[in-house]
């Protein structure tokens, strides 16, 4: 393993910002893992953390194959996330809607673009990637569809999902869309939290990744892990929101991965005053839930819940 | 006549409300004056507070309807928050919305719908905090054609067409402009204040279109006569060291190649760590207020003239 300085970055009073990756193996660029890109994505930078262990035990082994090469970029901005923030510290701009960079322009242009010429030419690119709404997914490999995803690869990852997201306007600056326009294979992985950690998420996370490295050929074992699920490709159009109507304190029964029946309640908006139910949420036909919100507020209008029809 | 453009309840106690201020003498072309989508950017405040008084003076001369919506995102003016309180988005990248979407789409659709039909509606931004901007009229290349020709009217000095970027497709100006409403979005000033000379410069502008619309008969300025510039007219200044700015020009003041545009200083160690200098001839449309940068922060941008 090589730990090295992808890109850094100095900063008038504070530490220099340093893009950290690790690289197992040499050789043809095989795969590439980038973690949190932003300060409050601890369950990615988490999860890369385990991998790297994991990787840094296959390589020991001797189960790295030999004339390839590996590299995890655990964070990315750690200059938010040592200040408890999403997005860059002064101006709150996003790093991943700045992709793919430039690197005379401003400050996180600079940083996509930087960490941008590391990571292009992978054959493979894997982001732990997070959502803008507190809530969690069941975990699932998420394509862009620009015309060059591969949804039949991503079914080596064996999370129980792929999604596949017709792009707007505003992925188009993403690190998963200007990896495939880069023609490397760009996957998404949510699994678990954000801000706080859920072990068991993480661990699943990890073999996901070390299973697609093996279907890959660029390791050829680990120790024993659960051989994962066989994928459902879904289409995000195939999602159904369930919305809430009112405002208030959200009282949500389900988790992600519940099965529902038509007409089951789902969850509750209550009065924030006196408890009274504003407003109960069923369920418009039988599903799985894909996606629930943990804001224990909710707006009028808020996806509470995703289902896969 | 104060109208709602649209209501939603908030989860504890308390409504938001979008309003639009209408004034109308009938008959007549309409023109909107939309501000406040950014919680930070202040100027289009006083704009519209002045656009409200000279046409509470002279009632008379106004044929036709003119609609002020000085607040988009009243809960990011009410909290000093550049974007939507509570949700960390930006409001300028979610329209044109969905009626039947989160609560920040839903409003966004219904302010859509509310503009749309407008004979022009004018979105008044005030850069940031960062930098401080002349004041001027942002134009997408797609849809030059149509606007510039209005925005000769606008009283600004300077109409920078520039490139399409499909980020940009989710504003404002966008929505209305695909939907066949002419959206003007005019840039001026700094963020968090009020600049009272831009202040009179852009109302007088939007009563100067107001008349070439035949929406007010009453005596206007002679406009004045923008630059109007491409992309490829435009130079961007960024930090190539993190540091404390310290001008070194005045805002809007014209330049030489090597002029010196400011320093930046290491107060720690009393060093110089960068001089920047023009690249160009030209004036000095965008320079940066707010002192300290990172490496890349945008110090300035220059028209060359």
């Amino acid at each position: 393993m090589e730990k090295k300085t992808v890109f850094q970055l100095k900063s008038l009073y504070r530490d220099a910002l340093r893009v950290t990756g690790f690289t197992f193996g040499s050789g043809e660029k095989s795969a590439c893992v980038v973690g949190a890109l932003r300060g409050n994505e601890v369950q990615q930078l988490y999860t890369c953390s385990q991998l790297v262990k994991a990787l840094k035990e296959i390589e020991a082994q001797g189960k790295l194959v030999p004339g390839k090469s590996v590299l995890v970029v655990p964070c990315v901005n750690s200059a938010s996330m040592n200040i408890r923030k999403r997005f860059w510290p002064t101006d709150n701009t996003d790093i991943n809607r700045m992709f793919p960079g430039y690197s005379l322009g401003e400050t996180t242009q600079r940083i996509a673009a930087g960490l941008f010429e590391e990571i292009k030419d992978y054959k493979n690119g894997i982001q732990f990637a997070s959502f803008y709404v507190p809530g969690v997914f069941v975990p699932h490999v998420r394509i862009m569809k620009t015309g060059w995803e591969n949804a039949e690869k991503a079914k080596e990852f064996g999370l129980p999902y792929i999604l596949l997201r017709q792009p707007r306007p505003y992925d188009t600056t993403t690190l998963n869309y200007n990896w495939q326009v880069w023609e490397s294979d760009a996957f998404s992985v949510y699994a678990g939290t954000t801000d706080t950690i859920d072990r068991n998420d993480v661990t699943l996370a990890v073999n996901a990744v070390l299973n697609f490295l093996r279907k890959e050929n660029i390791i050829t074992g680990t120790r024993h892990i659960h051989e994962g699920y066989i994928s459902e490709v879904i289409d995000e159009g195939d999602l159904m929101n369930i919305q809430s109507h009112t405002s208030g304190i959200i009282d949500a029964f389900l988790s992600p991965g519940a099965n529902v029946a038509r007409g089951q309640t789902l969850a509750q908006v209550l009065d924030p005053y006196d408890g009274s139910v504003r407003e109960q949420l069923t369920a418009p036909t039988d599903g799985v839930i894909f996606f629930a919100q943990e804001d224990p507020l909710t707006y009028a209008g808020s996806c509470v819940y995703k289902l896969i029809r | 006549m104060i109208k709602t453009v649209t209501r939603i309840d908030l989860p504890v106690d308390e409504e938001l409300s979008i309003l639009k201020n209408r004034v109308s003498s009938g008959e007549g072309p309409r023109v909107s004056v939309v501000t406040g989508t950014h919680g930070d950017e202040l100027e289009g405040q006083a704009v519209c507070f002045e656009v409200n008084r000279r046409i509470g003076e002279h009632p008379e001369y106004l044929r036709g309807t003119v609609d002020l919506y000085p607040a988009l995102n009243p809960l990011g003016i009410d909290s000093i928050t550049r974007g939507i309180p509570g949700f960390d988005l930006d409001m300028n990248r979610i329209f044109p919305g969905a009626e039947d979407g989160v609560m920040t789409e839903t409003i966004a659709a219904r302010i859509v719908n509310d503009i749309r039909g407008s004979d022009v509606c004018v979105d008044i931004h005030a850069s940031n905090i960062f930098l401080r901007e002349i004041p001027q009229i942002r134009i997408n290349t797609v849809t030059a054609d149509t606007l510039v020709p209005l925005a000769m009217y606008m009283n600004v000095d300077f109409i920078w067409i520039h490139a399409a970027s499909t980020v940009l497709e989710s504003t404002l100006a966008y929505a209305l402009n695909s939907v066949g409403t002419p959206c003007l979005v005019a840039e001026m000033g700094v963020g968090m204040r009020i600049t009272p000379e831009y202040t009179r410069q852009l109302a007088d502008g939007i009563f100067c279109l107001m008349r070439k619309l035949g929406a007010w008969t009453g005596p206007v300025i002679e406009p004045r006569a923008p630059i109007v510039s491409a992309d490829g007219k435009v130079s961007f200044l960024n930090a190539g060291a993190s540091g404390i700015f310290l001008p070194q020009v005045e805002h809007t003041r014209r330049v030489l190649p090597g002029d010196r545009i400011g320093d930046i200083v290491d107060p720690l160690t009393g060093k110089v760590s960068e001089r920047v200098y023009s690249p160009c001839a030209g004036m000095v449309f965008t320079l940066r207020e707010y002192p300290v940068v990172d490496e890349g922060s945008l110090i300035a941008r220059i028209l060359e003239v």
